[in-house]
């Protein structure tokens, strides 16, 4: 029984910051109808940038953990902002397909252009927020995985506000809708979307804090495994919905977290890739995703 | 989709994000396929070009007669042996370290006067520690640098990939530090100065069972790197033999960085030790993520833990960890003292068990050269595989039929955050 807890603990841990990444793709995909490859890396650079504040700020207290959290999601959005204006919006009139390879261009520009920078070599993250482990019988929780848990909980919340409360938020409700509608009614798309990008994309960089704090090595590589398993998890929730890559992110975790603790191991990847196809088969827009008609 | 509207209009049809995927899929798992052309465009000789005008030609043909004649005096000038490590990429520190020793050993050959009368040269690539890209690079230092034997890979994996390309071309390959059984079965071309997995399984088996007096253990291996699976077996077998058991056989895949669920397994099997045969960043963090589970048994390391970035990373967790290797400085025995002594004159540091398998691995070449007297390919070969017993950094080495050395391992523990020697093991 406490291992199935922990194993449930250790899931919803990894799940989270998937959730996280998987915020990203989907808010993109809400308002401009295509998957932005480049968000895995803005989830590198962010690690990267928490890397290099990190060494400036005092080491294991709650203030200078959350400078770095703030500073990385911070440079991450201004990056992501910059990324739109530079290399999507030129696009906005183009096909999806066009869109789509230039971010796959963008994502590997990202990559190598980090092993220059930044090296190739994997760096240990410093560990800025404090840490300890409490133990409830044989179930060891770590501080790193409650902040993970609980920063991820305060972000989907605060988005959740976002989109819903706000002025902004209904502006990007109704781009996504119908961008010329919104125009026409006076929303200015490009600021919407600017937005749209700077939001996602600090989601991105708090993930990549979160990542690095759990798993303290990291590389300009890093993003691409949980970008794609991020990617999948907004599928699987329904992409453009946002409980959606929450709930998609936090199953895809458990399971892969499941799977990885069996003896099937190896197959983690080929199981959590099948869950997804049969999910599609069954609920071709995602768990919580809509089925709708393109219209004519 | 031409036109603003369109791209955005209302709802998509449900099959978009999956088509995406896979298109994503295609692309960014393909770059190795990208890579593949663009390394055959690059070793693909350039097309002859057309033919100059007549009254052009024989200026052209005494200025390509120049050419050929520098070429060849340039190669006659110098011995080029070409070297692949992971220079850069995850395990950038066991490339950088193999390339001390490497660099070193050309240094001492060049500074006694070369061979043969001639100075060496090393070419050096980078394969940045990814799958793929050693073919690339091997394949470059073949038919591009044209070097007369190749030396590396400190992994196997990397070292598997390159020995069908060295045996094709029948150019001499050396490994340093390749202890899959399966690395010297592809040629009799490819040899290694280490010794190999089935030895070190039974080393790190008797180890656990006599020394630790472990009974039940647990093996958190990697699936995809080939000395990690074959180590495994290994370890399984002989532990097994011994009268142990194994409770849990965990893995893990290239690139993972949660080890939560396999440890939790392996911590509800009750087992009494944790054998780990992988490298050192998964090692660091599997060390790191089992403390902090609370999995206090004694962690078990192979050749590959050994870089100081396991310490690094690892920090405490991997305090008290056991592992095997090669070689260490601390080792009192003359031809270790003395090579450890030169090293640190030339680099400032100690040398540990991956630069005293690359120095062994340019040294016995350099042997192999000297008798040989010619750099020819079939004659160099058959001179490195009658090497007997070459007084190496790392013991002295013989081939066998199977081009495989037969060398002792030594048993490593870490304390206060240092490698300190623990005890050799003869085979």
């Amino acid at each position: 029984m406490s291992e199935f807890l922990q194993q449930l603990l250790n899931g919803l841990s990894l799940g989270a910051i998937y959730a996280l990444i998987a915020l990203g793709y989907t808010m993109v995909y809400g308002v401009l109808r295509f998957i932005n490859f480049a968000h895995s890396d803005v989830f590198m650079v962010g690690a990267f940038i928490g890397y290099y504040i990190g060494q400036k700020v005092p080491q294991n207290t709650i203030g200078g953990g959350l400078v770095v959290l703030l500073g990385a999601m911070l440079g991450c959005a201004l990056l992501g902002m910059l990324i739109e204006r530079l290399c999507y919006r030129p696009l906005r009139g183009a096909a999806t397909l066009n869109v789509l390879i230039t971010a796959i261009g963008v994502s590997l520009l990202l990559e190598y252009s980090g092993q220059v920078f930044f090296g190739a070599t994997p760096r240990t993250f410093p560990s800025v927020f404090p840490s300890t482990n409490f133990a409830f019988g044989d179930l060891v929780i770590s501080s790193n995985q409650v902040v993970v848990i609980v920063v991820t909980a305060l972000l989907m919340v605060g988005l959740q506000l976002i989109v819903y409360r706000t002025k902004i938020g209904t502006a990007m409700r109704a781009v996504s809708l119908n961008p010329k509608a919104a125009q026409l009614v006076g929303v200015n798309n490009d600021v919407v979307i600017s937005f749209t990008f700077g939001l996602g994309s600090a989601l991105a960089g708090a993930g990549g804090i979160l990542y690095a704090l759990n798993y303290p090595s990291i590389d300009p590589l890093m993003g691409v495994m949980p970008g794609l398993k991020a990617f999948v998890a907004a599928v699987l929730g329904g992409i453009g919905n946002i409980p959606g890559a929450a709930l998609g992110g936090l199953l895809l975790g458990t399971v892969e977290t499941f799977v990885n603790g069996s003896q099937w191991s190896t197959y983690k990847d080929a199981i959590a890739f099948a869950i997804l196809i049969i999910i599609l088969l069954f609920r071709p827009a995602g768990l919580l995703g809509k089925v709708s008609v393109e219209k004519v | 989709m031409l036109n603003f509207q369109n791209a955005f209009s209302g709802r998509v049809p449900p099959s978009k994000p999956a088509e995406q995927l896979l298109l994503a899929l295609l692309l960014n798992y393909d770059t190795c396929g990208l890579k593949a052309l663009s390394a055959c465009l690059y070793v693909t000789p350039l097309p002859i070009p057309p033919m100059p005008t007549r009254s052009l030609l024989p200026v052209f043909r005494l200025a390509l007669g120049a050419g050929l004649l520098a070429a060849s005096l340039t190669a006659q000038e110098t011995i080029k042996i070409g070297e692949f490590a992971s220079l850069t990429g995850k395990e950038a520190t066991y490339g950088q370290t193999v390339h001390k020793g490497t660099q070193f050993a050309i240094e001492e050959l060049n500074a006694a006067g070369g061979l043969l009368g001639r100075k060496l040269e090393l070419v050096s690539e980078d394969d940045q520690s990814k799958a793929g890209e050693s073919a690339t690079v091997v394949k470059k230092l073949i038919s591009r640098d044209k070097v007369v034997a190749v030396l590396g890979e400190l992994t196997s994996g990397r070292t598997l990939e390159a020995a069908p390309i060295c045996q094709m071309a029948k150019i001499p390959l050396i490994s340093p530090g390749a202890t899959n059984v399966s690395v010297t079965t592809k040629g009799n071309y490819i040899f290694r100065v280490c010794f190999i997995d089935d030895f070190q399984g039974t080393v790190m088996a008797k180890f656990a069972y006599d020394s630790l007096k472990l009974r039940r253990v647990a093996i958190l291996s990697s699936a995809s790197s080939a000395q990690s699976v074959g180590l495994a077996k290994y370890f399984h077998e002989r532990f097994t033999a011994a009268g142990g058991t194994i409770l849990a056989e965990q893995k893990y895949g290239e690139g993972d960085k949660d080890f939560r669920a396999q440890l939790t397994a392996i911590k509800a099997s009750g087992a009494e030790g944790i054998f780990v045969p992988g490298y050192y960043a998964e090692a660091a963090l599997i060390s790191k993520q089992a403390r902090d589970l609370g999995l206090t048994v004694p962690l078990l390391g192979i050749d590959g833990w050994e870089s100081s970035e396991l310490i690094a990373i690892g920090g405490a967790a991997v305090e008290g960890a056991y592992f095997s290797t090669h070689y260490s400085p601390e080792n009192q025995s003359p031809a270790v003292v003395a090579f450890n002594a030169r090293y640190r004159a030339r680099w400032g540091e100690d040398s540990n068990a991956l630069s005293a398998l690359a120095y062994d691995s340019a040294m016995v070449l350099a042997d192999a050269i000297k008798r040989a007297g010619t750099t020819e390919s079939a004659k160099l070969r058959d001179a490195i595989a009658a090497t007997k017993d070459f007084a190496g950094a790392t013991g002295k080495i013989t081939f066998d039929a199977q081009r495989n050395p037969t060398k002792s391992a030594v048993v490593l523990v870490v304390k206060n955050g240092k490698f300190a020697f623990l005890q050799d093991v003869n085979p």
